[in-house]
């Protein structure tokens, strides 16, 4: 690939691809503020916890994906869910509780689910999807598939069991797994290095003798590209991969949770916004000529739009009907 | 028909549900090369390789939760607990993941998984080798649970079980892997949920299943030679879901039931069989309903202790003659 610009490395001729990146983080920060909004008007309910500031991990990394690849996620997932191309009409309608949300009304912010997508959750219990990522990569090497599988999780669940078992049948068997770490440095509000004796999250996979990459998080590209990478090693060696991806959340861990003046101070969250990861592609892409101010509004326009077309249709959707309450306890 | 040890009735479910469908692997600790910690699995390595039978390391909440995934992704996942002691481990995938994931996912995903292996007491275990969790996995709404009495319902119990489509625990008994009875020939498959009459009678009705069906069945033989009382048994084979019916039926017939179980005592499957009962049959009932449990101990490991805990023929005996009011 010929890099016209040697310092930025972007090429040209995938402008439509960077900008496609750029809308899909759009659409994730626009949805994400709407649901925050929507959440204190009483509009959606329980846990919820919003994605901005991360938007480059979900959407670098799944960039890299085959449509028939899987992708599994924790609780912090609508970014995810949208990057992996379910609407945001329903995924909206799921944080409503409504019966055309993408589980029915029954799942709710911490468990999106799209079969057909391959996208098996949101998960609720810290660690807990990351045996079920690697059933998914089990599955593909059974059949002689050439998938693979993507886990997200924060950093906060490396030091839960689930992580240290999955990793190490992982690596036993030759599974093409990616365990994806979003390193957002706080697990609710313990910081990275209060909790883990071994901070350095890349680290841990020598344990297991896999490949590690640590990644700025931050940049959608070189999420993309360490992606890329991962996805490589997986569907062509059937080796699996552990990415320490660095990224911050400028909100707080849930609804519940002030953004700063508890674990973290306001100046740390001001300095990380600077970063924002949404902002420094549009830079990239100014800079290069790749796009203009005013396609950046006209994206940002679509997205807005497409966020309050996903509200208005929520809104106006049924509840589940009550005979719902029995219905996919047992399949037939 | 054969006669055929329970073990190798489940042995011969576990090959014969293999061969007829690919999607089907066996996975757990020492199940591989050495031929299964209880030799359920003996032969299967050799004849299914090593891509469908596989060796885990001892990591049951890790291999659960592979299991589950590899069940939404369209598996037919048998996973072995070396015994259900140590299930303990899986339980986040079990009651999280794979109890779950139906419904939270509005249907799309189905987790046609069944987790097997040995429960309750066996032999001077003592206390973290002998327990019988039925009533914590028959809790959960989303989980079936399953526990064979004789060799026949444990190979048609397992192979109804891999067919089904949801999460399946299947609960064997220690104690009854050397127990031999005859097994039909062919596809035998017993459908889950269907209790079965394992002696008519007319005094009073005698509920158990799994290992506590064996003296349930002496104590009615004693019953109707020493004393003439006429005990219908009852082996419920399927605690969920659970044949009410069944058990309705057979108490307004006799008017008197004793329920036994080798679990706790506290919140038991007899708990919720009695609320079933009283319930639909409570106009029926000459005597209140009675249980035979487990101790309501940790197990102890002295013989004599161990054996105190357990259901014997003469407690049940003697909780008939309760209900009898002959006592």
């Amino acid at each position: 690939m010929t890099q016209v610009h040697a310092n930025a490395g972007l090429d040209p001729a995938r402008t439509d691809f960077y900008q496609q990146l750029l809308r899909q983080m759009l659409l994730i920060r626009r949805f994400e503020e709407k649901a925050g909004e929507a959440y204190a008007m009483g509009q959606i309910g329980g846990f919820c916890h919003l994605y901005i500031g991360q938007e480059a991990v979900a959407v670098g990394a799944i960039a890299a994906l085959r449509e028939d690849d899987y992708v599994t996620s924790s609780y912090r997932e609508h970014g995810h869910a949208l990057a992996r191309g379910m609407s945001a009409r329903a995924v909206m309608a799921e944080l409503f509780g409504k019966a055309t949300g993408c589980s029915k009304g029954k799942g709710g912010s911490m468990h999106l689910f799209d079969a057909e997508r391959n996208f098996f959750g949101g998960h609720g219990i810290v660690g807990g999807q990351i045996p079920i990522a690697a059933g998914a990569a089990f599955a593909v090497k059974y059949r002689g598939g050439d998938q693979v599988s993507l886990c997200f999780f924060g950093e906060a669940a490396v030091n839960i069991g689930s992580f240290h078992e999955t990793l190490n049948m992982a690596s036993l068997w030759k599974l093409p797994a990616i365990f994806l770490v979003e390193n957002n440095r706080y697990g609710m509000g313990t910081a990275l290095e209060r909790a883990s004796a071994v901070a350095d999250i890349a680290h841990r996979a020598t344990s297991y003798d896999i490949d590690a990459e640590v990644v700025d998080g931050m940049d959608v590209l070189a999420t993309y590209g360490a992606m890329e990478r991962a996805v490589n090693r997986a569907r062509l060696d059937q080796m699996p991969t552990l990415l320490d991806v660095n990224t911050y959340r400028f909100v707080g861990h849930s609804m519940s949770d002030a953004s700063h003046g508890t674990y973290r101070t306001l100046e740390e969250v001001e300095d990380n916004k600077k970063n924002d990861p949404i902002g420094k592609l549009c830079a990239r892409l100014l800079d290069d000529n790749l796009v203009s101010h005013k396609e950046i509004e006209n994206l940002d326009s679509e997205v807005i739009a497409e966020v309050e077309d996903a509200v208005a249709f929520a809104e106006s959707s049924p509840d589940p009907e009550p005979d719902e309450l029995f219905t996919d306890v047992y399949q037939d | 028909m054969a006669v055929l040890t329970y073990r190798d009735a489940l042995t011969d479910a576990l090959r014969e549900e293999m061969e007829r469908d690919p999607d089907v692997f066996l996975m757990g600790e020492e199940v591989a090369e050495y031929d299964g910690a209880y030799k359920v699995s003996r032969g299967l390595l050799a004849a299914f390789g090593a891509k469908r039978v596989i060796d885990t390391p001892i990591t049951e909440l890790g291999f659960a939760g592979v299991g589950v995934g590899a069940a939404m992704a369209g598996l037919r996942p048998v996973i072995e607990f070396m015994t259900f002691n140590f299930a303990l481990l899986a339980v986040d995938q079990i009651v999280n993941n794979a109890a779950k994931m139906s419904y939270m996912s509005g249907g799309q995903f189905t987790v046609p998984i069944v987790f097997r292996g040995p429960s309750g007491a066996a032999l001077q275990l003592a206390s973290q080798h002998s327990q019988a969790f039925d009533s914590w996995f028959a809790n959960v709404p989303g989980l079936k649970v399953v526990a064979p009495a004789t060799p026949a319902d444990a190979k048609g119990l397992l192979k109804a079980s891999i067919r089904d489509n949801n999460p399946v625990i299947f609960l064997e008994g220690e104690m009854l892997y050397n127990t031999k009875g005859e097994v039909p020939d062919g596809d035998h498959v017993v459908p889950l949920g269907q209790a079965e009459v394992k002696r008519e009678g007319t005094d009073v009705t005698l509920v158990c299943y799994a290992k506590s069906v064996a003296p349930t069945l002496q104590a009615a033989d004693t019953l109707q030679n020493d004393g003439g009382v006429s005990a219908e048994v009852i082996d419920i084979r399927t605690i969920r879901p659970l044949d009410t019916a069944t058990l309705v039926t057979s108490v307004r017939k006799t008017n008197r039931c004793v329920i036994v179980e080798e679990g706790w005592p506290f919140s038991g499957i007899g708990a919720q069989l009695v609320d079933d009962i009283q319930r639909e049959a409570f106009d029926d009932l000459d005597a209140p309903l009675l249980r035979v449990t487990g101790a309501d101990v940790p197990m102890p490991y002295n013989k004599k202790l161990e054996r105190a805990t357990k259901p014997t023929p003469q407690r049940v005996i003697d909780a008939v003659n309760q209900v009898t009011y002959t006592a």
